[in-house]
């Protein structure tokens, strides 16, 4: 494996999973190269499988089914309803591209995808996707990790299970007309989580 | 003999050249009009702006990102969801590099070439229309009733478009899937107008210039040399005297609050910005007024002229050609009148076929009907009500207002863009996709009924019905 960008390694898990830090105060040793990209994309999908998991518990779980004063919508404009967890995190995916261009210490990114997609679209495409979406669901707990090229750029990826965390991923899956597979139970294994973090080369 | 004049050829021939380089060096560094150098001509959409070169070509020696960033500074929110089903930030994950590849959507010019009218194959685009393949060409397997369309009828009339859906997503044609021509008259009009009510709300508003409370004429702080009855009974007897707005709220603009500029006897549109922002806003991303649009001012030599008639590409009243399109060119100056802003000020300058039999049609009459005290305030179709439609607009975090969407092209093209700010607000969703499909319906002003069926609203129930007999099934089995 050729030599990641640990300096950025480093800076990104300290602004993200920390966040504290202001610049100005930043100690010389922020610099060091500590991180490995597993580590990276350890720290990475904790913060946002925990940001998902309070979203859909205490906000869509306890707004929609349990209190339901508010849905819950695919079309969450039209509807006026909450934004589903799943889009939640695909837009928070998409605005961390949007702000890492203008960083390109800091890039990585991550996306949610399934064996069984409602949107075919997030269905696995890369070799490292299907292998490692397959083996998360087969290896409850167990991560993936690899190294792909895409395009001519080289990344490590990680895959990790997403699991279902309340009734809601179990029911609104299982009840899309567009859901492959409609037997999910709370606690399944739904998709996973894959992180690419570019390396050098 | 020949041969002793090649030495004052060619001193002739470099001479020529040099003084052919040079003027159009200084025609390329200083000259107004640069025209000549454009490769092709432009498209229906940006040859208003042909004197700004710098409005798109942003740096002379900038690569495709420069250039694209100029599309976005003007197009920019129209690609953004919810309005955008194919947003850039889709694209951006590298496990779309191969796609990126055979097609490259992160760069407007891969789709939308400019100078190249010759590569058109719709209204803007320049992709050949089966691109939806790369992405989607396994959709046959997931919605059997697309199976065997062929991938150049995907972005025909009334299915879908690349940018634009939201009038036609599955979701949104179910739910409207049973709705009549017509609708009931009950749910027939336009929403109103809200400006009024929402004054204290909007944070640019200078209300503590301009108190919106009704004034007097004595309260009228014009000079005296730019007062008149007609100007004075005007101002009186309309909306701005009534909101409190005084003569030197237009014609002093400031940028220092509770200190009056110097007057103006003809504002122009910035003025009208200082409360109407965010309809100069869109009158500024219109084919009207791109002219007056700070970026485009900026690029040019010189700030330019207004739009005329004259200038444009459709069919334009002969008398009307030389009329400069700004604010009060349809709005009429201290009157402010909007119902004349909506149909007069329109057929005062276009003169196509669709313009032409505006009148007489069945949208027409509702208008005079209205006009005349008929029928209620909003039941009435002019040509502001689908061309300059009422929307929705977010005006801060807070606030959502509806506004009057002066960007006639926002709603243009592809037209499915119409059918949820405009013809929805009167008619079914089936019957408007239909009349939107249907050229001929639309060149006679829509006298009559579609002659075409678009079938996406039957293809959406169909897979409706197949998901949910599945579903049963499956309920069955277990």
């Amino acid at each position: 494996m050729k030599t990641l960008h640990k300096l950025s390694l480093t800076a990104a898990v300290a602004a993200i999973a920390a966040g504290t830090f202001a610049v100005a105060d930043m100690p010389q040793e922020a610099d060091q190269p500590t991180v490995t990209p597993r580590a990276m994309a350890d720290a990475l999908h904790l913060v946002m499988d925990s940001d998902r998991a309070v979203y859909t518990r205490k906000i869509v779980n306890r707004l929609a089914a349990k209190d339901k004063v508010i849905s819950a919508s695919e079309h969450y404009d039209d509807d006026k309803a909450l934004v589903l967890p799943a889009q939640m995190f695909r837009y928070g995916a998409e605005m961390v591209a949007e702000r890492a261009q203008d960083k390109p210490d800091v890039n990585f990114s991550y996306s949610l995808q399934s064996l069984w997609p409602v949107n075919k679209q997030n269905a696995p495409r890369t070799d490292a996707e299907k292998t490692g979406l397959q083996y998360v669901a087969d290896n409850k707990g167990d991560n993936y990790y690899a190294v792909e090229t895409l395009g001519d750029t080289k990344y490590f990826t990680a895959v990790y299970a997403d699991v279902a965390v309340a009734p809601v991923c179990v029911s609104c899956h299982n009840e899309h007309k567009d859901s492959p597979k409609r037997d999910f139970e709370i606690g399944d294994v739904m998709g996973g989580v894959v992180i690419r973090i570019p390396m050098e080369g | 003999m020949a041969t002793r004049n090649y030495p004052r050829l060619w001193a002739l021939w470099i001479a020529s050249t040099l003084l052919g380089i040079v003027i159009l060096a200084k025609v390329l560094a200083n000259g107004e009009d640069k025209r000549l150098f454009m490769p092709g001509p432009l498209s229906h959409g940006h040859h208003q702006i042909a004197l700004a070169c710098n409005a798109c070509h942003v740096d002379a020696f900038g690569g495709g990102e420069v250039m694209e960033g100029a599309c976005e500074h003007c197009h920019g929110e129209q690609r953004e969801k919810p309005l955008d089903s194919h947003p850039k930030a889709k694209f951006r994950d590298p496990r779309n590099a191969d796609r990126l590849t055979a097609l490259n959507v992160l760069r407007c010019v891969t789709c939308h070439v400019e100078h190249q009218p010759e590569l058109l194959k719709g209204a803007g685009y320049t992709q050949p229309v089966d691109f939806c393949f790369h992405c989607h060409q396994d959709i046959g397997d997931n919605r059997p009733t697309h199976a065997g369309l062929g991938f150049e009828t995907c972005n025909s009339a009334g299915c879908h478009n690349f940018h634009h859906n939201r009038a036609l997503y599955e979701d949104w044609l179910l739910r409207h899937q049973d709705e009549p021509d017509l609708l009931p008259v009950a749910e027939r009009g336009l929403p109103a107008r809200d400006f009024a009510d929402v004054l204290d709300q909007l944070m640019d508003y200078p209300r503590k210039a301009y108190p919106p409370q009704p004034l007097a004429l004595a309260d009228a702080d014009a000079p005296p040399a730019a007062r008149g009855d007609a100007i004075d009974r005007d101002w009186l007897e309309t909306s701005h005297a009534a909101a409190g707005v005084n003569c030197s709220a237009c014609h002093q603009p400031t940028d220092a609050p509770g200190e009056p500029g110097a007057w103006i006897d003809r504002p122009d549109h910035s003025a009208c910005a200082g409360c109407h922002g965010a309809e100069v806003d869109g009158f500024t991303r219109g084919l009207h007024g791109m002219r007056l649009a700070a970026a485009v001012g900026e690029a040019a030599k010189h700030p330019l002229a207004p739009m005329t008639p004259a200038d444009a590409r459709l069919p334009m009243q002969p008398d009307a050609r030389h009329a400069a399109l700004t604010c009060t060119s349809c709005h009429g100056a201290h009157r402010f009148d909007t119902a004349s802003a909506s149909v007069d000020a329109c057929l005062g300058c276009h003169a196509d076929e669709h313009s032409l039999a505006y009148v007489g049609s069945p949208h027409h009459r509702l208008w005079q009907q209205e006009q005349a005290g008929e029928r209620p305030a909003g039941s009435g179709v002019s040509c502001a009500s689908c061309h300059m439609p009422r929307v929705d607009f977010e005006a801060n975090d807070w606030l959502e207002r509806i506004l009057v969407q002066h960007n006639q092209s926002a709603t243009l093209r592809p037209n499915e863009k119409m059918i949820r700010p405009a013809c929805q607000h009167c008619h079914g969703l089936g019957f408007s996709i239909d009349a939107l499909a249907d050229p001929a319906l639309i060149a006679n002003n829509f006298r009559g009924r579609p002659s075409v069926h678009i079938e996406s609203i039957d293809m959406a129930k169909a897979n409706e019905a197949r998901a949910q007999a599945e579903l049963q099934a499956e309920l069955e089995a277990n």
